[in-house]
Order: C-alpha cells, then sequence, then structure tokens
C-alpha cells in the first residue's frame, strides 16, 4: 500500500519533468539547430539523415562571419548605439522621475499625464517624420541619427517615479537637516536606495535597444560605419545564401551576449518586463 | 538643468517660522529645478514623438509626386479617404488581424503551459526557468535568420520528414504567413511566460489549497480558480501579443519582403511592413502617414480597452 503510494508519487514526479522537458525541448531546438548547423560543411546540411551532431566542428566559420560579415564591426556598432541609449534612458529617466517623487511644482500632473501619452504612440507611428528630421540634422548614418530619438522613455520615467516614491520621506527630511541639497540627496540617496529599479530599467532597454531592426534599417548606411548587428545579420543572410553555416554562425554571435546577459541579470529582467505589466 | 542642480538647496536648519519672502522665493526654486531636470526627456519626445506624430495628420493632406522634389499637391481629407478605402490598405489590414489571430492565442496558450508547469518547487526548476524565459534575448532578426533555415526546402529536417511543400513555405500565398507566425510565436514566448510567471506567482497559495480541499482536480483547479484569477495578466499579454502583431516589420523584410510586390502577393504585408514600403519603396509619405495613423488608432484601441477592462475588474474588486 504505501510502497503504491509512493511509486506513483514518483510516477506523478517523472511525469512532471517530461512536460517541462518538452516544453524546453520546444524552445531550445530551433537554438541547438542554429548551433549544430552553425558548425557543419555546407554539403552536411542537405545529407539525409540530417546532421544533428557536428562530428567535425567547423570552428572557422565563426572566423568567416566576422572577416567576411564584417560581424566585428556590427557587434561594436551595436554595443556603442545600445550603450548610449542605455545610458541616456536610465539618465532622463532618473531626473524626470525626481522630479515627478520628490518635487512640487505647477502642472505637474499635466507633465505627468504627457509623459504617459508617450507610451500610447509606438515609434512606428513616428517614424515618417523622423526619418525627414533626422535626414535634417545631417544625422543620417551616424550614432546621433541612431540613438537620440530614444534617449528618453515614458516607462522608465515611470519606473523610476514608482523607486523613488518607496524612499522613505523622512530620509528626504533627515538627509535635508544633513545640508543635502536636491544633487547631492538624489546621487547619494535616492539612486544608490533605488539601485534595483535602475538595473531593471538598464537591462530592460538594453534588450530593447539591441535588438532594434526598423529604425537601424532606415537610418544606417552601406559602408557599415555605424550599422548595427541585427541589420548585419540581414546582410549576412543576403550576400551569403551559398553560406548558410556561416550566417547562423553570426546569428549565434550576436545572440551571445543577451544570452549571458539573461543569465547574469535575470532578476533585474524579469523585474523590468512585468514592470510594465502592471503600468 | 545642472545649474540649478547644483545650486545650494534650501536648508532644513533654517529658522522655524521663514519670512514668507524666503518661502516663496524656495518654492520659486524648486520649482524651476523640477522643470529642468523634465527637460531632457521633453525636448527628445517633443522632437521625435509629438512633433512626428502630429504631423502625420498634416502630411496626410498632401499627395506626393512620383518623382521625388516635385512640389506635392494638396490633396486635402480626399486622400484619407482614398486611403482608408484602398484595396491595398483593407488588404493590410486583414493581415495583420490574421497574423495576430495565428499568432496571439497560440502563443499565450504555449506560454501560459509553461508558466503552470514552472510553477511548482521541483529540484532544477530554476534551469527550466531560464530555459523558457531565454527567447527574450533573442531578436526578431535572430529567429527569422534561424526559422528561414529550418524552414529552407533543400536544408535540415523538413524535407526529410517529407514536409516540404510547393511552393515552398516562405514562397506560398497561402503559408507564407503561418510559417513567420511559427517563428514570431517562438520569439515572443519567453517574454509572455515571465509575465504570465508573475502573474501566478500573485495567485494566493491558499485560494489554490482551499480548492483542493474542497476536491477539485489539477484541471478544475486550473480553470475554475487560476485562469479567472490571471485573467488581467492573460488579457494584457494577449493585447501586447496584438500590438506586436500589428507593428511586426523585421521577420517580413527578411524572409518574404524585400520588394514590394512580394509581399503583397503573398499577404504578409502586416500594417507596419505597409507603412515602410510605401515610404520607402513607394516613396510616398503622404500615405504613409495616413497609414501611420491607422497603425497608432489600432494601438490606442487595444490600449484603452485593455484600460477599460482592468478598471472594472478593479471596480469588481472593490
Amino acid at each position: 500500500m504505501q510502497r503504491d503510494a509512493r511509486r506513483s508519487r514518483r510516477a506523478r514526479l517523472a511525469a512532471r519533468y517530461a512536460v517541462l522537458t518538452l516544453l524546453a525541448a520546444v524552445v531550445l531546438f530551433p537554438l541547438y539547430v542554429a548551433v549544430v548547423s552553425s558548425l557543419l560543411r555546407l554539403h552536411q546540411l542537405t545529407s539525409r539523415p540530417p546532421t544533428l551532431f557536428p562530428t567535425a566542428p567547423q570552428w572557422h566559420n565563426y572566423g568567416t562571419a566576422f572577416r567576411q560579415g564584417n560581424l566585428g564591426v556590427y557587434m561594436r556598432n551595436s554595443v556603442i548605439q545600445s550603450g548610449i541609449i542605455v545610458t541616456g534612458q536610465v539618465v532622463t529617466s532618473v531626473l524626470a522621475g525626481y522630479a515627478f517623487a520628490f518635487l512640487e511644482f505647477p502642472f505637474k500632473r499635466a507633465l505627468f499625464a504627457v509623459f504617459l501619452a508617450t507610451l500610447m504612440i509606438p515609434f512606428e507611428v513616428t517614424m515618417v517624420t523622423n526619418l525627414v528630421t533626422v535626414s535634417h540634422l545631417g544625422w543620417y548614418n551616424t550614432f546621433q541619427g541612431l540613438t537620440v530619438p530614444f534617449l528618453a522613455s515614458g516607462l522608465g520615467t515611470f519606473l523610476m517615479r514608482q523607486g523613488f516614491r518607496q524612499v522613505p520621506r523622512e530620509m528626504r527630511e533627515a538627509a535635508s537637516l544633513d545640508g543635502y541639497g536636491h544633487w547631492r540627496f538624489l546621487t547619494r540617496v535616492a539612486v544608490p536606495l533605488t539601485r534595483p529599479t535602475v538595473a531593471a530599467l538598464a537591462v530592460y532597454s538594453f534588450l530593447g535597444a539591441w535588438n532594434q531592426y526598423l529604425w537601424p534599417l532606415l537610418v544606417t548606411g552601406n559602408d557599415n560605419s555605424v550599422r548595427t548587428v541585427q541589420i548585419g545579420l540581414k546582410q549576412l543572410a543576403a550576400t551569403q545564401i551559398q553560406e548558410i553555416p556561416v550566417t547562423l554562425a553570426g546569428t549565434v554571435i550576436a545572440i551571445a551576449p543577451l544570452f549571458l546577459l539573461l543569465i547574469a541579470f535575470q532578476k533585474q529582467l524579469v523585474r523590468g518586463l512585468t514592470a510594465g505589466a502592471v503600468k | 538643468m545642472t545649474t540649478a542642480a547644483t545650486q545650494p538647496a534650501p536648508s532644513g536648519a533654517a529658522p522655524p517660522a521663514p519670512p514668507a519672502r524666503a518661502r516663496r522665493s524656495r518654492r520659486r526654486r524648486e520649482a524651476l529645478l523640477g522643470y529642468g531636470l523634465l527637460v531632457p526627456a521633453l525636448a527628445v519626445f517633443g522632437v521625435f514623438t509629438f512633433y512626428p506624430f502630429l504631423r502625420n495628420f498634416y502630411l496626410g493632406l498632401y499627395r506626393n509626386p512620383p518623382f521625388p522634389n516635385l512640389p506635392h499637391t494638396y490633396a486635402g481629407l480626399t486622400q484619407y479617404r482614398d486611403v482608408i478605402t484602398s484595396h491595398d490598405f483593407l488588404s493590410s489590414l486583414w493581415d495583420s488581424v490574421y497574423f495576430a489571430l495565428l499568432t496571439v492565442p497560440a502563443g499565450v496558450v504555449l506560454a501560459l503551459l509553461m508558466a503552470v508547469a514552472a510553477h511548482q518547487r521541483l529540484r532544477g526548476i530554476g534551469v527550466y526557468r531560464t530555459i523558457f524565459s531565454s527567447t527574450v534575448a533573442t531578436s526578431v532578426a535572430v529567429a527569422a535568420v534561424i526559422f528561414g533555415t529550418l524552414m529552407n526546402p533543400v536544408v535540415g529536417l523538413l524535407p526529410w520528414l517529407g514536409i516540404n511543400p510547393h511552393p515552398p513555405f516562405l514562397q506560398s500565398p497561402s503559408l507564407a504567413l503561418p510559417a513567420i507566425a511559427v517563428l514570431t510565436i517562438w520569439q515572443n514566448l519567453g517574454l509572455g511566460f515571465i509575465v504570465l510567471s508573475a502573474g501566478l506567482q500573485a495567485v494566493p497559495d491558499e485560494v489554490l489549497e482551499a480548492a483542493a480541499v474542497d476536491g477539485a482536480g489539477a484541471w478544475r483547479r486550473f480553470s475554475r480558480v487560476t485562469v479567472p484569477l490571471l485573467s488581467p495578466t492573460i488579457f494584457f499579454v494577449v493585447v501586447v501579443g496584438t500590438i506586436v502583431a500589428f507593428q511586426s516589420f523585421g521577420q517580413i523584410d527578411l524572409l518574404t519582403g524585400g520588394a514590394y510586390q512580394n509581399s503583397v502577393v503573398l499577404h504578409t504585408d502586416v500594417l507596419t511592413y505597409n507603412v515602410y514600403r510605401t515610404l520607402v519603396y513607394g516613396g510616398d509619405p503622404g500615405r504613409a502617414a495616413i497609414l501611420s495613423i491607422a497603425l497608432f488608432l489600432v494601438t490606442l484601441l487595444l490600449t484603452l480597452a485593455q484600460m477599460r477592462l482592468l478598471e472594472r475588474r478593479v471596480t469588481y474588486a472593490a
């Protein structure tokens, strides 16, 4: 009797793991195929049955992606572009969030509504004119053109305001008694206390910036001086149609930094993504 | 902004009853600082969000010549009517709705399944959670390249399994959009999983335990307790998924778009792709602006619907 119960419990446990593993396979299978295929020789791709394990990994495909596919340049550009956007969004959101959380001024509520209204206007709706603005400013094919339109974030401001409102009022009063002005209070107390929120915002905005596709496609030129890795993948896929393993090596290179980021900052990322859900 | 910020702030150690003038100047300084801190963000929003948004309405009034650099002509509201009643717009709207129907329900069900499966105390569950979240790290370009290979008519698994339609998936008018839907579902699984998991964690365990004590089986507990309590989160994922479907661009540009004709014939002309090709290949900012407004209205309607529903739920709960 007792053994039966134990056995059925074990069977249930096995079933749970089976379901989990099946779902994990759905998620991982495309990635697995991409990694394996990036290490194959071209003729192995068409072999029957398909090669699901690289017996003689062709590591040089990665070198080829870097050299012929200019992936090194694209990666550098993406790092610069995403770095500027993340820094800009964090700075402007911290400043504006601080004003909304700690300061009193006329039209505060109306201005906050203006910030939230930006969440209703997706970037795709503004690109017709933004393209004109950017070229008038002489910013076509520059990092300014790639990044300046994204240096502020309505969601980021909202997040920082919520974070700052968690800072106890007494802290502000105590700091004020210690002779802290707003600037010192912001940098020495408010931001350090809201570090988790800042981190969540940074990770969230990095993800968005790194994976941008439409805008970089519109404002970068063929000389590759500022072209990002997502558009680089398009180039790679288009020009090296015969070289599927090299193209896939390129995709693996393009996602590798984000997977490391995901593993390192999963908690912050989850905070950032779910903050959007409660807004 | 920095000058305002570095000014010595009013000290709290001031005399207990400061004269009215001092108080007023202190308040004025605080307001100035407040505006100063908002200026950077407001400048970006003004130039790159509100101005271009409003200019769409103006651009839509003008008809653009077939060649650039010729003067455009005033067409007035008739151009709005022309665009909105055009086959080009209506078929693109249908492609978007169809694409949302293909991606959203299946994507939400799969993500919910993953969230429920991962919502238990088991050894190694953290690894599964990381795997289930992992597609948030991918981009549309990455997903498109990988699935483009998977659906390649010559390469890999599907031809070997005998799944090899003619014309191939990505060149078939009836299969191209469903094929793109598959990779879109996959790419959005991570986001859906993360949001739904967070929602599940907010469902109180006591409620589920009480249901279990009352003799409700796993399926009943799921369908009668978990899903209703989770419905605001599910609705959020549905709304975001639909907005994402209307804004899909990269996977279409990479896999079926490119040339103007192609994407129309293949019925993968979702609204954002249409804005892009009208602007870039068609060289027609006027029409593109009207299409942008349509895209905005769709987003707005979806967001408002969500807000109303959430409000109603809050009132019920109160």
